[in-house]
């Protein structure tokens, strides 16, 4: 067990995969540059070797399907790019190919790649270097989509994601990458598909995850002082989603809230509002509500990002409103950091 | 076109020929029978272009690579892929190579490496290039063969895959079908005129050959050197065939009357094509020859007769069938 940050965790966990199985390899634009992909990727190459590990052409549609005509081989890839909006330019082959190969084919090989995403928000990213789009891969059947929030469940889950036979995208926050936490060494495996509570309660169940699980802390915080007890789950894996640990808690608070880093339209945190509404209506207590990102693209300006994302204060305003408390005084003492757009003052930009 | 026939010739045309009049008989098999309506599937049919696919079977090995495309009944059969199974795809059964998930865009045969088809222009060319990664990784000779169309030329994933190929020497083999059309769009609409596809991709970094449909042994003497070349680590190789599909797209009929190509232009190719004027070099002289064509001509028909029996034959997939296989199981991936 060692004290790291989740950019380690991520950067011990490819080790650890490298070193188990000699067919895992790591590529992507920046893999084998100084600064590594936010550090994560360090000393990768000088451990093993430039046929392993590699920076890539700037071709990520066609390096996706390289990633699948090597799994096809037994080569299990881990490609990795610096913000998830850049993907975007693969989805051809992620969702025509390696989500549907192992099922259009009648299931005799599959394509174990891991592809690693940079999501976030702030500092002037704008609107094409900080979108969160989890939902659009939760929405491929065949894919696995994972987002994890601690250190810890950033690197089992990232073994896992590896040694898993299927596509997985990893979604990994910005303002996560320097967070604490214990990591427990050698080859831990989170399993995939599993979600976590962070936070037993019993008024309300919060739902969410990456970094909205850090805001839901925060909001957990000041409400226990108010007297409401919050119970957090972290999704964790946000396809196949843990139904069971989201129903479960439900059934025993009776109210929902759930909070998305996405677009509000067609967000998880929607898809989790419709079926806990359409199976376990009876016990709720009060209408689920949901808080996820405006359907807008995010601006650039500061001026313009203030009051822009869901803050701890929106989550506990949302829940004194939900407890038929009274929230008025919620913003007085949970303000919106200052300054609002950076995740602590580690973060000197630029992206 | 008049191929001379003598004892060095004799068993490589005969063998061009069976490959030829193969891909030929199940391809108009199939159109024979679709308006049956039991296939339920696009098809895209090869008759017109099986000169190369047949060259290929005669030069690949079995542990090679290789991928295609929409139009890829030819070669899944040249690579070797069970006759049966792609028969049974297309109806829709349980025998189907894909087990009726895939259709006739989606043919595999793991028995030969024949590694897929996709149904999306472009598609397959990089999974191509990431098999030949994978047998550079793993330090053994199989080279990687990829299909495509001049349409796949226009898609930017050919670049990337071509140049990612290139940047790492990889051992693939592009086989660029140039039929003229792309649907029913010409190639004038879609590429500058009088631009060589193969001297582009030359300026890419790679080597290339360019070979007509109508000369089967020079395309031969092609394909040859550049599996050669590919295999011995000289890098990727890009060879353009130029040939001409009968068929429509996608369907059995024939096109010519809706007016995007002309009655002219279609018996051109008609005039050259490849199985016919390899016949008749065959049996120019002597029934010797042509005794054995017609035992290959017999052998072949009651092969597909027999394929299509099969299929018809077989079940269904059960209808929860649709409901599995979406993910792959922890221990399908060891």
């Amino acid at each position: 067990m060692s004290q790291m940050n989740y950019a380690e965790a991520i950067n011990e966990a490819l080790h650890e995969a490298m070193q188990l199985d000699s067919s895992v390899i790591c590529y992507g634009l920046g893999v084998t540059d100084p600064k590594a992909v936010f550090g994560t990727t360090l000393n990768l190459e000088k451990q093993f070797g430039p046929e392993r590990v590699f920076d890539m052409p700037t071709s990520e549609n066609a390096m996706t399907g390289v990633a699948i005509g090597a799994a096809l081989n037994g080569i299990k890839s881990v490609m990795t790019h610096q913000r998830i909006d850049f993907f975007l330019l693969a989805m051809d082959q992620l969702v025509n190919g390696a989500a549907k190969w192992h099922y259009m084919f009648g299931s005799q090989n599959s394509v174990p790649i891991t592809i690693r995403l940079i999501i976030g928000r702030g500092w002037g990213q704008g609107p094409t270097h900080s979108q969160n789009l989890h939902a659009w891969f939760a929405h491929i059947p065949g894919l696995k989509v994972v987002m994890p929030t601690t250190p810890e469940d950033a690197k089992g889950m990232l073994l896992a994601s590896i040694f898993d036979p299927n596509p997985v995208i990893f979604l990994e926050h910005r303002w996560l990458h320097n967070s604490m936490g214990e990591v427990p060494d050698g080859d831990i495996r989170v399993p995939l598909g599993k979600a976590k509570i962070v936070k037993p309660g019993k008024d309300i169940t919060l739902v969410a995850m990456s970094y909205m699980v850090i805001e839901a802390l925060y909001a957990s915080d000041y409400l226990e002082k108010q007297g409401v007890s919050c119970e957090i789950i972290d999704l964790r894996t946000i396809k196949p989603l843990d139904w069971e640990a989201v129903m479960g808690s439900v059934s025993k608070t009776g109210r929902l809230l759930t909070l998305d880093s996405g677009f509000s339209t067609g967000s998880v945190a929607g898809e989790i509002i419709a079926r806990v509404s359409m199976e376990k209506f009876s016990v709720l207590k009060s209408a689920p509500a949901r808080l996820a990102m405006p359907d807008v693209p995010e601006p650039t300006s500061p001026s313009l990002t203030k009051g822009f994302y869901i803050r701890a204060a929106d989550v506990a305003e949302k829940i004194m409103d939900m407890m038929g408390r009274d929230p008025s005084q919620v913003r007085k003492e949970l303000k919106e950091p200052k300054p609002h757009d950076i995740p602590g003052k580690w973060f000197k930009g630029p992206f | 076109m008049v191929y001379a026939v003598n004892n060095s010739s004799i068993e490589n045309l005969l063998d061009l020929f069976y490959h030829m009049y193969r891909i030929r008989t199940v391809e108009e098999e199939i159109a024979r029978r679709y308006s049956e309506g039991k296939m339920r599937c696009p098809v895209h049919l090869s008759t017109g272009q099986e000169a190369i696919p047949s060259i290929f079977a005669l030069t690949i090995t079995k542990g090679d690579f290789a991928v295609s495309t929409h139009r890829g009944h030819a070669h899944y059969l040249a690579k070797g892929g069970n006759l049966n199974a792609m028969i049974a795809e297309i109806y829709g059964k349980s025998t189907g190579c894909s087990k009726g998930k895939g259709g006739s865009m989606h043919l595999i045969d793991l028995n030969v490496n024949f590694m897929g088809t996709s149904a999306i222009v472009g598609n397959s060319i990089p999974v191509g290039v990431g098999l030949a990664l994978s047998s550079k990784l793993k330090g053994t000779d199989q080279i990687s063969c990829v299909f495509l169309g001049d349409g796949a030329v226009e898609e930017g994933v050919f670049y990337e895959s071509v140049n990612f190929a290139a940047v790492k020497k990889l051992p693939v083999l592009f086989i660029c079908e140039n039929n003229l059309y792309s649907v029913y769009s010409d190639l004038s609409v879609r590429q500058p005129k009088g631009r060589s596809i193969a001297k582009m991709v030359e300026a890419m970094g790679i080597d290339m050959s360019f070979g007509n449909d109508n000369d089967i042994l020079a395309n031969q003497q092609l394909m040859k050197k550049a599996v050669s070349n590919v295999r011995s680590g000289n890098g990727p190789h890009f060879l353009e065939f130029s040939t001409y599909r009968w068929r429509e797209h996608c369907g059995h009929n024939f096109d010519n009357d809706i007016g995007y190509r002309s009655q002219d232009e279609f018996l051109e190719w008609q005039v050259k094509d490849s199985l016919k004027l390899l016949e008749s070099s065959l049996t120019k002289d002597g029934s010797d020859t042509t005794t054995k064509l017609s035992s290959i001509k017999e052998k072949i028909d009651s092969e597909v007769a027999a394929a299509f029996e099969f299929a018809e034959a077989s079940p269904f997939p059960n209808q929860s069938e649709a409901y599995e296989g979406v993910y792959a199981k922890e221990e399908a991936s060891k």
